[in-house]
């Protein structure tokens, strides 16, 4: 094997060891969709505009179409499958997301919701102008941002415990 | 819109990558990505071989050096926004750095790799050209330092050469308790600007200017220092008013003009923009220097 075509690589994807041998010029996304079958992860632009490819590489937000899939070896990838808990309970921002309605098509919704766990594990009462920072590079084209700012605020305030689950504000 | 065939590199020393960029032909570097894989993807650039830094730990770190800062070129733009010296030491960085893309392109996205695309309205070269940043280049033949002021070859073309690498940014520091001021005019968050405008002041106890700088983005090929606008405020008692007066002077540079603008729209943003960052410049002064934290929009 022409280790500067392909590669070996080793991974946890989602709290999964994972081996692949991959060709060096696939990106982390087609590897996750096309070799691993991980169609959470959606594909929009494939140029880093729109966001929905976002996945979270050592817990920070990336955009899976802008790293080559070699660049994750030895790395920690979350993608929208690893979200929810073991047993399928929805996580906080899911969940928040399906009661508010922060998704419509849901074609942007893995990259929303990796972005907005990011967002909140470093600042867990983000204001209404943070989560639209936060999101400035996440294009939702059904046009619902005011749904998906209420989900985000919802969700971060059932994770600091100040509401029921179900998010709710 | 999938990258084409390369071989890929991905060196562990910079003179490794020194040894690969000086042997191998058609070779392109790849720092953070987040501008070379949408040109990868595209098919712009269609390189044989692909030598990536990001396995190069020594070319990412925040050295503090009795003179300033000295920053790693592959370090990324996120440990620059939450890096407690650069707020110390470079508050007019801290503020710019809040600017550049969206956080999913600051957690790759590095200050070398963003210096060499050299995008006209981009903010880190604003910033090297406002600070009069020192440039360290390295390749096979040797190392090179070079003042910000020379990297610009031409609309987004550094002058390096085919096998030498960026590998480090001095930034002087300014004297404690300076002005500094950014400001930036896009359509939306994360975008590239249309115009932005970076100010830094030293004033003395009169309120006089003893120092200026003025740098425009967005308005040429590469950063502008505004000399005409610097000299006329040193020596000067710091005013809104006399901002206003002095900025008139940036109507009459030589502006770009695209699709996003023409160039009489630029001329009178850059205007109001330096005017704006003279402001903050000077209210910063008032706040002890401090960066704000936050892209003021």
């Amino acid at each position: 094997m022409d280790s500067t075509l392909s590669r070996s690589i080793s991974l946890k994807i989602n709290g999964r060891a994972v081996q692949a041998t991959v060709d060096v010029r696939h990106t982390l996304a087609d590897f996750l969709r096309h070799q691993l079958e991980l169609t959470g992860t959606h594909l929009g632009c494939e140029h880093g505009v729109c966001g929905a490819c976002t996945v979270l590489v050592d817990g920070r937000s990336t955009r899976g179409c802008l790293m080559l899939a070699v660049q994750a070896n030895g790395r920690e990838v979350t993608t929208v499958e690893g979200i929810a808990a073991l047993d399928g309970t929805l996580h906080p921002l899911q969940q928040a997301f399906k009661d508010l309605h922060g998704l419509q098509c849901g074609f942007c919704t893995p990259g929303m919701l990796t972005t907005l766990v990011e967002l909140l594990g470093d600042n867990p009462d983000p204001t209404e102008a943070e989560v639209r920072v936060a999101i400035s590079g996440n294009l939702c084209r059904c046009t619902g941002y005011q749904a998906i700012v209420d989900a985000a605020l919802a969700a971060a305030k059932t994770m600091r415990g100040t509401a029921p689950a179900g998010g709710v504000r | 819109m999938k990258p084409p065939a390369f071989a890929y590199h991905d060196p562990g020393t910079v003179e490794e990558a020194c040894t690969l960029m000086a042997t191998l032909d058609n070779a392109r570097l790849l720092a953070g990505g987040q501008s070379m894989m949408p040109m990868l993807n595209m098919r712009f650039v269609m390189p044989d071989h692909l030598v990536d830094l990001g396995c190069i730990p020594a070319l990412s770190a925040i050295e503090e050096r009795p003179e300033g800062l000295r920053i790693g070129a592959m370090t990324r733009q996120r440990d620059l926004e939450h890096s407690a010296a650069v707020r110390a030491r470079c508050p007019l960085l801290a503020d710019a750095i809040q600017w550049v893309g969206h956080r999913q392109t600051r957690n790759r996205g590095t200050i070398g790799g963003s210096l060499c695309q050299l995008d006209p309205a981009a903010e880190l070269p604003a910033v090297c050209a406002a600070l009069d940043a020192v440039l360290t280049v390295q390749s096979a033949r040797g190392v090179r330092t070079m003042p910000f002021q020379a990297f610009p070859a031409g609309y987004m073309t550094p002058s390096l050469e085919p096998d030498e690498l960026l590998t480090a940014i001095e930034l002087p520091d300014w004297p404690q308790g300076h002005g500094h001021g950014f400001v930036e005019f896009a359509r939306r968050h994360g975008d590239y600007a249309v115009v932005l405008a970076a100010a830094l002041l030293v004033v003395d106890a009169a309120g006089k200017i003893t120092r200026a700088s003025l740098t425009l983005g967005g308005i040429g090929p590469a950063p502008v220092r505004v000399a005409a606008v610097e000299q006329a405020l040193v020596g000067q008692v710091a005013s809104s008013a006399l901002f206003r007066q002095a900025t008139e002077a940036c109507r009459a540079l030589e502006a770009m003009e695209d699709v996003h603008a023409p160039a009489s729209y630029r001329q009178q943003l850059a205007v109001v923009m330096s005017r704006r960052a003279l402001d903050a410049a000077l209210a910063s002064i008032a706040q002890g220097g401090r960066a704000t934290g936050a892209a003021g929009h």
